[in-house]
Order: C-alpha cells, then structure tokens, then sequence
C-alpha cells in the first residue's frame, strides 16, 4: 500500500515506522527536518520537508499517487484542511484525519472523512486499564 | 444583521468597530485572554467571547445558528476554512467568508463550499500590478457570483494587439471592451477604434475566458 503521512511527531513517526516495517511503500511530510529523527535509522520509507497545507508540495510530494493519506499533525483544523486537499484535489481514495475534539471529528466523519480522535481513544483505553480490562499496550 | 466575526486580530478589531458604527449586533470570538480582555473594554462585555472559534462548543455559545454572517478572519487559513465549515455545514449559516493569506487557497476554499474568500495578499498584489503602468493584465475585480471579472489591459510595445481595429480582435466568449483610455482621456471603444501602444482598455470577462485574454495579450 502507498500510504502518504502528514506530520511527523510522535503519532506520525510511530505510524510511519510501523507501515515501514510491514513493508508498505511510506512518505512522511513534516515541516521540521529535525522531526525526521523519530523515524529512526531502520526506516526505510521516505520524508518530504515541507508545509503540507501548500497545494504545490502535496503535488510534488506525490500525493496525487497514494492509497491512502494520514493527517497526523497535532493541529486539528491542519489535519482536516490537509485531508479535504487530499480527497479534492488529489483524489486519494482513502483519508484518515487525526481529530482530537470529538464534536469537531463527528462533524467532518458525517462529511465523509474518516475521523480518529485520539482524546477518545486514549481515555476509553486508561478507564479500561483502571478497570483491570486491558494488561498490557503493546507499542510496537 | 447578527455578525459573528471570529478572530480578534487587527482584521477582527477593526472589521467588527465598523460593522458595530453601523449598527449591527456583533460578536467577536478570540482565543487569547488578554486580547479578549481588551476588546471588552473597548467594546464591552457583551460584544467579545472569550473561546475557541473552531470548538463547536465555542460556536454554539455564540448563538451562530442565528447569524446572519459568520466572518472567519484570524491569520490561519486553516482555521478560517474550518470555522466557516463547521458554521455552515454544523449550524446551517447561509453566509460565511473567510480571510485567506495564501493566494492559492482562494480557488480552493470556495471548491470547498465557503461562500466568500478575501484575500489580502491578492488584493496588495493587483494594487502594485495597477500601479506598474506596463503590466499587460491586471485583474481588477472578481464577481464570484457571477463568474465574471473586471480588467485592465495595457497595449505593451509588443503587444499583437497594436495597429489593430477593437472589431477585428479575435476575442473569447463573454469578453467585452468597456473603456478605452489614450493619455489620460477615456472614451467609450466601437468596433472602429484602432489601438495604440500605451493604450489602456478596461473590460469584463468571464473567468472561463480569463486565460484565453491574457494569452492573446502575450507577444507572438
């Protein structure tokens, strides 16, 4: 799978080397070079340097080609503003965006984009961990 | 007219003293609580809320279902498009405009579904174009409604056009020729009036045709 990654932090890298590792084809946008870092040396993928909010690098970047397009940043209005472009312009046939407020995630999902809010994730998954019901999270 | 302006900038500040002079209701929205603050003594306590404009949380308190006019002008693009999205799609506003601070995105958001783009950098742009006298095209408004701009058009020493008669002009679809303009002096063209270099026209065209005119100004 091609899959194209907007967003570099912890969430993005994480992501990425986990696809990387599973042999799909990956491309990491980040406007910090130095965020390329958390990749670390075994990845294999590719990193792009650049506002991914600019029409022009998405294009240069190749997202025209990919399969799928993750917005990963930690701004939510960036991830969904970037994952319209993907889906209009480009017409990237799978979008998943990275929303941390719930409300704003179920408007843009009723939209049609696939919305993950990781503020819901992560507190349903502590509350299940205070419950005993999940052990362990395995990261990797 | 209920105006919910959000983004309490400069843009903001100004845009929403003006639209309060004329009598309007106003509701500012800022993010920053020492900007808000601010705005609320020069305005007062009801005129600002302190929030996120992009929380949906936010734009419900501000009674934007009833607005008549969302205004998104903070300094991200991205959070214009946002709010003016949420407003419209989440709150059914009929009317949002967003500031926009990339040219680029002008095309775009309106693709996007936002009613209306206001572009400053745009705007700057076409100034400096007018006031440099040898720029061959210059856009000096667009009616988005209507699909139709405003432009002016400056007969360059090597411009095609040069020598020719207006009606022999191979002009694209929905194109017309309003004013014509030799050392300061407007007249009104017909088919008839022969151009000079320095000639100046200001016309209308469509924005399908826009690419075509400005072609036809270039150099052979």
């Amino acid at each position: 799978m091609k899959v194209f990654i907007l967003g570099c932090g912890r969430m993005g890298a994480q992501l990425a080397k986990n696809l990387d590792s599973k042999g799909h084809s990956v491309t990491v946008l980040d406007t910090a070079n130095e965020s390329f870092a958390r990749l670390g040396p075994r990845f294999n993928g590719r990193t792009v340097h650049g506002d991914g909010l600019e029409t022009d690098v998405l294009e240069e970047a190749g997202v025209g080609g990919s399969d799928v397009f993750i917005a990963c940043t930690s701004g939510d209005n960036r991830n969904l503003t970037a994952s319209q472009y993907a889906r209009e312009l480009f017409g990237v046939p799978r979008v998943i965006s990275r929303v941390s407020d719930p409300l704003r995630g179920e408007i843009y999902a009723e939209m049609g984009l696939q919305t993950i809010s990781p503020t819901v994730l992560g507190s349903q998954l502590i509350y299940d961990t205070l419950l005993g019901r999940v052990p362990t999270v395995d990261c990797d | 007219m209920y105006v919910v302006v959000i983004g309490g900038g400069k843009v903001g500040y100004y845009l929403a003293k003006a639209l309060l002079e004329e009598r309007h209701e106003v509701l500012l929205v800022e993010r920053d609580f020492k900007r808000a603050k601010r705005i609320a003594e020069d305005f007062g306590q009801g005129v600002v809320l302190r929030g996120d404009g992009a929380e949906t949380a936010t734009l419900e308190r501000a009674g934007v279902g009833r607005a008549d006019v969302v205004c998104a002008v903070t300094g991200e693009d991205e959070d214009n498009l946002i709010v003016s999205q949420v407003a419209k799609r989440h709150f059914n506003v009929t009317r949002t405009i967003a500031r926009i601070n990339n040219p680029k995105n002008e095309e775009i958001f309106i693709r996007l579904g936002i009613d209306v783009t206001v572009s400053a950098t745009q705007f700057i742009i076409s100034l400096i174009e007018q006031e440099i006298p040898t720029t061959p095209f210059v856009n000096l408004l667009t009616l988005r409604s209507i699909g139709m701009e405003i432009v002016d058009l400056y007969m360059s020493d090597d411009c095609p056009w040069v020598g020719k008669r207006i009606g022999d002009l191979p002009l694209p679809p929905d194109t017309v020729l309003s004013l014509h303009i030799r050392d300061g002096v407007r007249t009104f063209p017909t088919n008839d009036t022969q151009l000079l270099r320095g000639d100046r026209l200001i016309g209308l065209t469509s924005l399908d045709s826009e690419a075509a005119l400005h072609q036809m100004l270039q150099p052979v």
